[in-house]
């Protein structure tokens, strides 16, 4: 479980059409594209039947007016023809070159595409091996190839930029058709008996059209830009025909007197272009879940910090971390998940608390609330406080706090192969680590890391240091994590399941190790886990999370022994025990509440055999039920006295 | 390192003879008969024939293949008749100006490409974000060749400072300085849509790794925000970046028959342009190769560095 995936929204299905449309109608850029390209179609195939001068009727006496001209609203290029009457006829031209050159492209690639998707095998490894060797041309030069055979002209100029564009069809519809074809619905039709053409036809291509759409979308605007620059070098249209490229080749020989003849019809081109590419980004963007959900947005150096309550007003426990109504949530959109939601806590001088619950119960999103590392957006810290030593990390600045992180509470997470940077050395991140908070050379800081790795009992430290993180073992990238906790002998180590990625054996020698250390230096601990042997091993006190609410707190035997709360209760029915031969609980019957959906009461409630209309009826208070142990249940289990 | 770059070399031999098939496959479709080409309408059959059997066209085409494959390796392209000189010479020469053109405009693009994408992705959604994304659209939408014509009316014609076209001027120039001054519109141009590209790819890139858990690792640390930025997420994204950038040089090096063409820059692509319109098939043959194979080396050399930047990567 890292950070927030625990509470992340469900992956989405693909919006429907309508929503799309009106996506792509709300980005402005995208809806401007629409218009502009629209518009230039429309005037195309509009082009015969207004009143223009014949495009290509010379006129000498006439030749090079200037735009805005009696007659002739863009001026008349260097043989007296209208240019207005020219650019229009050229626009009609080479939109119907380019979108032909994307449908042969299309049409052909499919084919290859799809056959070579659905035969596999030998026949698809040399068809592959066919088009990698056609990319491995750079664009044009094969397009120039192959108007060297054809010979010079309009309709060669197509046929060139479609074979080029080939590749790139091939390649995406045969994946495309590799992802569906082992599919149930392919094997069902084949088991019918269905011959192989119609299961292409009827089931393959229906599948893979979007894909053919999208790569055309993607591709249009490149096959226009390229026939008209094959006409621009003079191998495309030859005159009298003029597409816009051969009509600006023609008019570069008169850029220093005459501009406007070349300048117009790159503008078109360029028009073109650019609407396609606004418009295409603009669909990729609508049907892209991840930006809708805010996945792809840049975390802030610190969680962002909203709080509408800043907790109790009670002077902080003589504790060096105390945690005073803590609320954490996630907004996406109008949707608000509430992750953490009031949470208290207190860790003494040295002292071990475990904080246990199930995936998505806001343990491990708590944790990083303390220093505000929760990605965000959407991360925001709704309301409490975060006190060390009686002053409130929430408060800081991302200056400050960045003094505080790693030097007073250090972080050991998960799963170390993906939490350490891939791209240096474990030694280079140590130092990193020593430097961020030391004034030291990175002769000594080595040497310091080299002996942290020693004391995490690291053999052959010196050698290991230059490792890189995916040369060591797991157990071994955790040890190099515990280091760097360990980096600026921090009072307070966070530990966000620092052995679950491990398997047993390794796991009880790292906890052994944790747990040696920390009594060493006396450093409280953190350690946030879901697993009751790891709180029993180590922890003094331990907090049980659900739904973003510790339920029951209190010294950890205590807990284990006598639990208060029902769920508590599962929580520990659900640990297999060894040899004792009793049966226990597979899992808690029912799901957690969704957290963007807590209800007002007891979010325990709709699992628990006990519960009745008091549990449902409104927020529970945490109280006292003995010394030193809490429960947020209005009939718990133990301590009633 | 030295047996991942062998490796690579070794796996370079079937491409490099893939594209000769290509190219030789496409020279040999070739409508009409080549003597005759180069007889001229008036050749007696005899002579035809003749010439036939001196160029070898009377054997079967693998063993053309193997043939002309053969001259190819001993440096042997054929003779270009439209320049009458070896097609070896020619090409190399041209060759040469076009990398100065193609690999300033790589320079160009890769700094510009990945310093706007950076920027676009640390101010994410803000003004500087918007800008650059637009500048990037503008980019990669507008025909370089207009591009180009513009850039000389504005630089070389209207302000005067800068000069419209050659690779050296006329009189009195030859020296660097003089070249530099002559690159620098064409290169500027040529960088424009390789620039685009990559920046658009280095902000995602980024804003991808700045996601990662071990970026949260190295805040955790109390790194500093430069140093999450420019240390950590910047090396992790310019993994995924370095092969678009040899998958650019391709198109800089396709890009360049416009740009050549556009500012009289003696290189390989205008070669290119007029060899076909004189239909000089062997020097069309002879340039393609030439560049296409730099290519595959260049996309090599991207492989190396993106090995070197990261160490997780095996072939």
């Amino acid at each position: 479980m890292t950070s927030a995936a625990g509470i992340a929204p469900p992956a989405e299905a693909p919006p429907p059409a309508r929503s799309a449309w009106r996506l792509i109608l709300r980005n402005r850029l995208a809806a401007a594209g629409l218009v502009v390209l629209a518009s230039i179609i429309l005037l195309a195939l509009v082009t015969p039947l207004l009143p223009l001068h014949p495009p290509n009727a010379t006129a000498p006496a006439n030749r090079l007016l200037p735009p805005f001209s009696d007659g002739h609203l863009l001026g008349t290029d260097h043989l007296g023809r209208d240019i207005l009457a020219r650019l229009m006829w050229g626009t009609r031209l080479s939109l119907a070159v380019g979108i032909s050159a994307t449908f042969i492209a299309a049409l052909i690639g499919s084919v290859i595409g799809i056959l070579a998707g659905y035969t596999g095998g030998r026949t698809d490894n040399t068809m592959m091996r066919g088009i990698d060797m056609l990319m491995a041309f750079p664009y044009i030069l094969l397009a120039l190839a192959i108007v060297a055979v054809l010979g010079p002209g309009l309709f060669n100029a197509l046929i060139a930029v479609a074979i080029v564009n080939i590749p790139f069809f091939a390649r995406n519809i045969r994946g495309a058709t590799v992802g569906i074809v082992h599919r149930e619905f392919i094997d069902a039709a084949r088991l019918s008996g269905k011959g192989r053409l119609r299961i292409l036809a009827a089931d393959v291509l229906p599948n893979v059209l979007p894909v053919i759409v999208i790569t055309m979308s993607t591709t249009v605007g490149w096959m226009i830009l390229e026939t008209a620059g094959l006409s621009f070098l003079g191998l495309g249209s030859q005159p009298p025909q003029a597409d816009l490229g051969s009509m600006l080749g023609e008019g570069r020989r008169l850029l220093m007197n005459a501009p406007h003849v070349s300048y117009l019809p790159g503008l078109v081109i360029f028009l073109i272009v650019m609407s396609i590419n606004l418009l295409g980004d603009g669909v990729r963007d609508a049907l892209d879940p991840r930006l809708r959900a805010g996945a792809l947005a840049r975390p802030a150096p610190m969680t962002a910090i909203d709080r509408t309550d800043m907790g109790t007003d009670v002077a902080p426990v003589d504790a060096p971390l105390s945690v005073d109504h803590l609320t954490t949530q996630f907004r996406l959109g109008s949707d608000t998940h509430h992750a953490v939601n009031e949470v208290s806590l207190s860790l003494g001088r040295g002292e071990c608390l475990g904080v246990i619950g199930e995936s998505g119960s806001g343990k491990s999103v708590t944790a990083l609330s303390l220093a505000a590392l929760v990605a965000s957006p959407p991360g925001v810290i709704a309301g409490g406080r975060v006190l060390l030593h009686g002053s409130d990390l929430l408060s800081k600045s991302a200056r400050e706090l960045r003094k505080v992180r790693g030097r007073d509470v250090a972080y050991i997470f998960q799963d170390p192969l993906s939490t350490l940077h891939p791209q240096f050395t474990v030694g280079d991140q140590l130092v990193e680590a020593i430097r961020a908070h030391r004034h030291m050379s990175r002769a000594a800081a080595w040497a310091e890391a080299v002996r942290l790795l020693d004391l995490v009992r690291i053999p052959n430290p010196r050698g290991r240091a230059r490792a890189y993180p995916h040369e060591l073992s797991g157990g071994m990238r955790q040890r190099v994590g515990i280091a760097m906790a360990l980096a600026n002998a921090p009072e307070i180590i966070v530990a966000d399941e620092p052995t679950t990625a491990l398997d047993v054996t390794v796991q009880a020698q790292v906890l052994d190790l944790m747990d040696e250390l920390r009594r060493d230096r006396d450093t409280a601990v953190l350690f946030i886990t879901h697993d009751f042997g790891v709180v029993t091993q180590i922890c003094d006190r331990v907090a049980v999370m659900y739904a973003g609410r510790i339920v029951e707190t209190g010294p950890t035997r205590q807990v284990l022994e006598d639990p208060a709360h029902p769920y508590t209760r599962k929580l520990i029915d659900c640990v297999p025990v060894l040899g004792s031969g009793r049966r226990r609980f597979d899992a808690i019957s029912g799901l957690p509440p969704a957290a963007n959906r807590l209800p007002r009461g007891c979010a325990f409630a709709e699992r628990c055999e006990l519960a009745d209309a008091a549990c449902r009826a409104g927020p529970i208070a945490m109280h006292e039920i003995a010394a030193g142990r809490q429960a947020r249940c209005v009939r718990p289990l133990a301590g009633t006295s | 390192m030295t047996a991942y770059v062998f490796k690579r070399l070794v796996a370079l031999i079937p491409v490099l003879l893939g594209l000769s098939i290509i190219v030789f496959a496409i020279m040999a479709l070739i409508p009409g008969d080549p003597a005759l080409a180069i007889l001229g309408a008036y050749a007696t059959p005899e002579n035809v024939a003749r010439l036939n059997r001196q160029l070898g066209l009377d054997q079967p085409l693998p063993l053309q293949y193997l043939t002309w494959l053969g001259n190819i390796l001993t440096g042997d392209f054929g003779r270009s008749y439209s320049l009458n000189r070896p097609v070896i010479d020619e090409v190399l020469e041209r060759f040469q100006a076009t990398l100065v053109l193609a690999g300033a405009a790589l320079v160009l693009c890769t700094l510009w490409g990945v310093l706007a994408g950076i920027v676009a992705a640390v101010r994410q959604y803000g003004w500087a974000d918007r800008i650059v994304t637009f500048i990037v659209l503008v980019g990669i939408s507008i025909p370089s060749f207009w591009l180009g014509l513009l850039l000389i009316l504005l630089f070389a014609v209207e302000l005067r400072w800068l000069p419209a076209s050659g690779m050296y001027s006329v009189y009195g120039g030859g020296d660097l300085p003089d070249l530099l001054r002559h690159l620098v519109l064409p290169a500027v141009t040529l960088s424009a849509v390789a620039a685009g590209v990559i920046a658009r790819l280095t902000r995602s890139a980024m804003l991808e790794v700045l996601r990662q858990d071990f970026i949260r690792t190295a805040r955790a640390k109390g790194v500093g925000e430069r140093g999450v930025v420019y240390r950590h997420a910047l090396k992790a994204a310019m993994v995924s970046v370095v092969p678009v950038i040899g998958v650019q040089a391709g198109f800089v090096l396709s890009g360049a028959v416009y740009i050549e063409t556009v500012f009289q820059w003696p290189g390989i692509g205008r070669m290119l342009v007029n060899a076909i319109s004189t239909r000089d098939i062997l020097l069309v043959q002879g340039g393609v190769l030439v560049v296409a194979a730099s290519y595959v080396l260049f996309n090599l050399c991207a492989d190396v560095v993106q090995h070197l930047l990261d160490p997780r990567v095996q072939a």
